[in-house]
């Protein structure tokens, strides 16, 4: 029964991961280093959301999981992009 | 009558149904943490100057070692499930152990981290800050203090699940068909990574 699944994940294509990892962080600090004014924030988050992608695809085994699960943490981040959305046509037009 | 027919029960684990329900409490942690990023950005975009001029006080050098040690530690975790799926059992207790170690490490860095911020009297609702700062850098220090130590609470959890997991594997509860303490364990561990992902730059990287 635990026979058919289960896609083991080599140690190297971890190791891979946390080098792009570890290489996204310091290009993240460099950039919020220079002088880009108003584009500091989204650089930076920019880089945090390429970083969270590789986390919850390969750490969190997203990349091998069933359609509905990664419908359903789509689902999540999209519900926390609205609650945002919202808030911000809230204070901006208000 | 009730115990003549005592009928052993039968074995309900079910390895998707964990991850699914694991998955599950990680969206509630998910929406926790979102609305305190809602939060934040909202008193940022009322006090971007405030903000700014508070996270200058912050340690980008700890911020960045703490990064590391996170990201280090969650590759760490994620090997343990493969060594589980590949049957070898104690280099899986071995690198559950060293992400242990690596969350230890991110805590007594965070120890300093405050221990600093306590020394110059900056702590929610210490004197300085209400005297000394504006309005928008006591919110910033108050959501700092709040999200890390919610953070931080996070890792200490994680690495009680840790003990959980290894303790597990070594009674042999734990193992490569029967592998969802680790799993969750390591989903768990990748949450407490994923969220200090943002708390960095939003915090630290502030210039």
């Amino acid at each position: 029964m635990s026979g058919e699944k289960h896609h083991i994940v080599p140690y190297r294509l971890y190791f891979v991961v946390l080098i792009a990892l570890l290489a996204l962080t310091f290009a993240s600090v460099w950039i919020t280093s220079i002088e880009l004014r108003d584009y500091t924030v989204a650089a930076a988050l920019l880089f945090a959301i390429v970083k969270s992608y590789l986390v919850l695809n390969y750490f969190m085994h997203l990349k091998y999981d069933k359609p509905y699960i990664k419908i359903m943490v789509g689902f999540v981040f999209a519900i926390f992009l609205v609650m945002i959305v919202i808030t911000f046509l809230d204070y901006l037009y208000r | 009558m009730e115990h003549a027919h005592h009928v052993e029960h039968p074995d309900m684990y079910d390895a998707e149904s964990s991850k699914v329900g694991m998955w599950l409490f990680i969206f509630t942690e998910l929406l926790l943490f979102g609305a305190l990023f809602v939060i934040y950005a909202v008193y940022r975009y009322m006090n971007p100057d405030a903000f700014h001029l508070a996270g200058e006080e912050l340690n980008r050098v700890i911020g960045t070692v703490n990064t590391v040690i996170l990201l280090i530690s969650s590759m760490t975790i994620a090997m343990a499930t493969t060594a589980l799926q590949k049957g070898h059992r104690n280099v899986a207790i071995g690198l559950v152990s060293i992400t242990f170690v690596i969350g230890l490490a991110f805590l007594v860095n965070k120890y300093f981290e405050w221990g600093v911020k306590f020394s110059h009297g900056i702590w929610p609702g210490s004197e300085h800050m209400i005297s000394e700062m504006s309005h928008g850098e006591i919110l910033f220090f108050g959501l700092y203090f709040v999200m890390t130590g919610l953070h931080a609470l996070h890792i200490i959890i994680g690495m009680a699940i840790m003990v959980f997991a290894v303790r597990g594997l070594a009674r042999g509860k734990v193992h490569a068909d029967r592998p969802s303490l680790l799993d969750n364990c390591g989903l768990y561990w990748h949450l407490v990574d994923l969220i200090w992902i943002f708390l960095f730059p939003l915090f630290y990287l502030i210039h």
